[in-house]
């Protein structure tokens, strides 16, 4: 079964068509808002609840649920409020980008749902900085969405107030995480909180605060005016709805596509991407949801199906669904170590184990890349990736970590073929 | 952790950048992002008017701009911050320039999936020109810096230049974007693939085709 165009939610996905307000009502946006706000906060969540979306931002937890844990009244005067976060910045990822770019007012709208649903006061969206024209458009957008009522004062003629607001950020990936964005919004480094406290208990200055993916929020209004059982039919149980997929690397044609969830990876390829380079025996390995999960190998991701339990059962994992295929051509531990350097680079040194463990790391890895190791060393290796991963107070330490175990264990005979390799060509110099 | 370093506080610094201040427009622009936090949280604004003081100084020397001691004082009077707090957001996030940068400000993205498409290339192509990273030409046309993903994955690989993205590079499109910023044009932003639009397969899209000619409305569909 392939999905429908009717079913598509982001329907000017690839901007050919205008971003601006008149264009995307004509499309269906901002229709009779009011009446969605009517249904109430939990019969929002509940059919938020029914359409099974888990969060696009990688983690994979219901939103619905999320929303839910949000206080119903204030005992202490302290508003609520909805974070967007829009620092897409995981390698491989690039599809908030062209919701943002292309279809803002579908973000706005479901800013304002939303923040309703859950009773906050304000959203603020989060934008990574590099994103500057993306942000321009945003911005243009929520003035447009301002200036005709539909957010605001009586946002909408609800009768409920609710103001938008877009940060942005200034190249720090680690403000993707959810409470070193609050930090940053706060106007401090972006580094991680301890949890608990939780967001929804205590959050931006304190308030309760749930942070939410913006293809998340964007898939809420058109979720709620086609009702949570649409939603649900697409995709295998537990993995429901439809799903932007980016797909990069070694294909004819890279591109962003809206699919059905659970497709089989092959399908995906076959119909959007032209195939892989050098054809289907061309093909080395998957890295299928942005550099933080392990890749995968040519002869297991083939026929799997694309989703959050699919992937896991690989040892992998859907992430944000950014698919960064290698084909043989490809310098696998290259490929890797520079997704280590990442690491390196964005870890924002406040636990030891990232800190000092993502350069050891990366370190390392150079070092095999060139064969200029033991076999000994690649079991430390793994020993280390195992000492940073669950030891730090974000998970980046754990995405760090699980790319070198994803390639240590699928690819080990070929570290081992580089060491004997150079081991080799230093006998032969020295004789 | 990226080492981020200040640049010395001379004298010559001083003489240069004392008594710096907004623009009265960016004032304007400083205390409408003020307006945007709940009162007494005036330090939120703090990214955006870093921000704007980079802009501004970039305005000032005809590059992109750069943050000198001074200027982080002034950002930091004008929020009621102390210093040494705007001075760990200036150092921590990797937009802001600590030091001089040339007219341009080319930012290679290196990270694996630019890489797989010949982020390479590109980085040779900066280094034919003199550029090396982390350095400005003599001339002050250029500064090369090699970023980490940018989030342009499906039309890799990518250059980002001062405000610019310019994606689906070769050596040749990627020359060709650098010799018209030298020669003052201004290149055509995003795909350089004649016939790409955006983020669409290459060679028309797959899905949503109706989109291209129309602003199609699929409701009466549903």
């Amino acid at each position: 079964m392939s999905l429908a165009d009717k079913d598509r939610i982001f329907t000017n996905l690839y901007g050919f068509q205008d971003w601006g307000l008149k264009a995307a009502q004509k499309r269906g946006d901002w229709d009779n808002t009011k009446d969605l706000i009517a249904r109430g906060n939990d019969s929002i969540i509940d059919e938020m609840k029914a359409s099974g979306l888990r969060g696009r931002g990688g983690a994979g937890f219901p939103t619905g649920m999320k929303w839910s844990f949000m206080p119903k009244e204030s005992k202490d005067g302290r508003p609520s409020f909805l974070v967007i976060n829009a620092d897409e910045s995981e390698p491989g990822s690039c599809k908030d980008r062209e919701i943002i770019r292309h279809d803002p007012h579908k973000l706005i709208e479901g800013a304002l749902v939303a923040g309703f649903a859950m009773r906050a006061r304000a959203a603020y969206i989060y934008i990574r900085g590099e994103y500057i024209r993306e942000a321009e458009t945003l911005q243009a957008a929520i003035d447009e969405a301002y200036d005709a009522g539909l957010i605001g004062k009586n946002a909408s003629g609800s009768g409920y107030d609710f103001d938008v607001f877009m940060h942005r950020g200034a190249g720090a990936y680690i403000c993707g995480e959810e409470t070193a964005m609050i930090e940053s919004l706060e106007g401090k480094k972006g580094q991680p909180r301890l949890k608990p406290p939780f967001p929804a208990g205590a959050g931006l200055y304190g308030c309760p605060t749930t942070v939410n993916n913006v293809e998340s929020i964007a898939v809420v209004p058109t979720i709620l005016r086609r009702g949570g059982a649409w939603f649900a039919s697409f995709g295998r149980e537990g993995n429901a709805g439809t799903k932007l997929f980016q797909i990069s690397g070694h294909v004819e044609k890279p591109c962003v596509v809206e699919e059905a969830m659970s497709i089989p990876f092959r399908e995906l390829i076959e119909k959007h991407a032209g195939g892989i380079t050098g054809g289907w025996d061309n093909l080395l390995a998957v890295i299928p949801g942005g550099s933080s999960v392990p890749l995968v190998p040519a002869e297991q991701i083939m026929d799997a199906p694309m989703d959050f339990d699919g992937l896991k059962e690989l040892g992998s994992g859907l992430g944000t669904a950014a698919v960064i295929v290698m084909d043989k051509s490809t310098d696998i531990v290259r490929a890797i170590s520079r997704i280590s350097y990442f690491y390196k680079h964005e870890s924002c040194g406040q636990c030891t184990p990232c800190r000092e463990g993502t350069g050891w790391m990366w370190r390392v890895m150079e070092r095999l890349r060139v064969g200029e190791s033991t076999p000994q060393e690649i079991d430390m290796l793994y020993e280390v990736t195992k000492q940073v991963e669950g030891h730090t107070i974000c998970a980046l330490g754990d995405a760090a970590a699980w790319p070198i175990q994803g390639l240590l264990k699928h690819f080990r005979p070929e570290l081992e073929r580089r060491i004997a390799e150079r081991e080799n060509a230093v006998l032969e110099a020295a004789e | 952790m990226a080492a981020r370093n200040i640049a010395p506080d001379t004298p010559e610094l001083r003489a240069q950048y004392d008594g710096w201040a907004f623009t009265d427009a960016n004032r304007e622009k400083a205390d409408w992002h003020i307006r945007k936090y709940p009162e007494g949280r005036q330090k939120s604004a703090v990214m955006p008017l870093l921000d704007l003081a980079q802009r501004q100084v970039g305005e000032e020397t005809g590059t992109q701009g750069w943050l000198p001691l001074p200027v982080v004082e002034y950002v930091a009077e004008y929020l009621s911050m102390p210093v040494i707090r705007v001075l760990e957001v200036a150092t921590f996030y990797t937009m802001y320039n600590l030091v001089p940068v040339g007219k341009f400000h080319v930012q290679v993205c290196g990270t694996t999936p630019c890489m797989l498409r010949g982020s390479d290339d590109l980085l040779d192509a900066c280094y034919a020109r003199g550029m090396k990273k982390g350095h400005t030409t003599d001339d002050g046309l250029w500064t090369l810096t090699e970023v980490e993903c940018m989030g342009n994955c499906a039309t890799a690989p990518m250059v980002q230049i001062n405000d610019d993205n310019y994606e689906d590079l070769t050596t040749e499109r990627f020359d060709a974007v650098l010799d018209a910023l030298a020669s003052g044009e201004t290149p055509k932003a995003g795909t350089q693939e004649p016939g790409r639009h955006t983020s669409e397969p290459s060679g028309g899209p797959t899905s949503l085709k109706e989109m291209v000619d129309a602003n199609h409305d699929y409701r009466s569909e549903w």
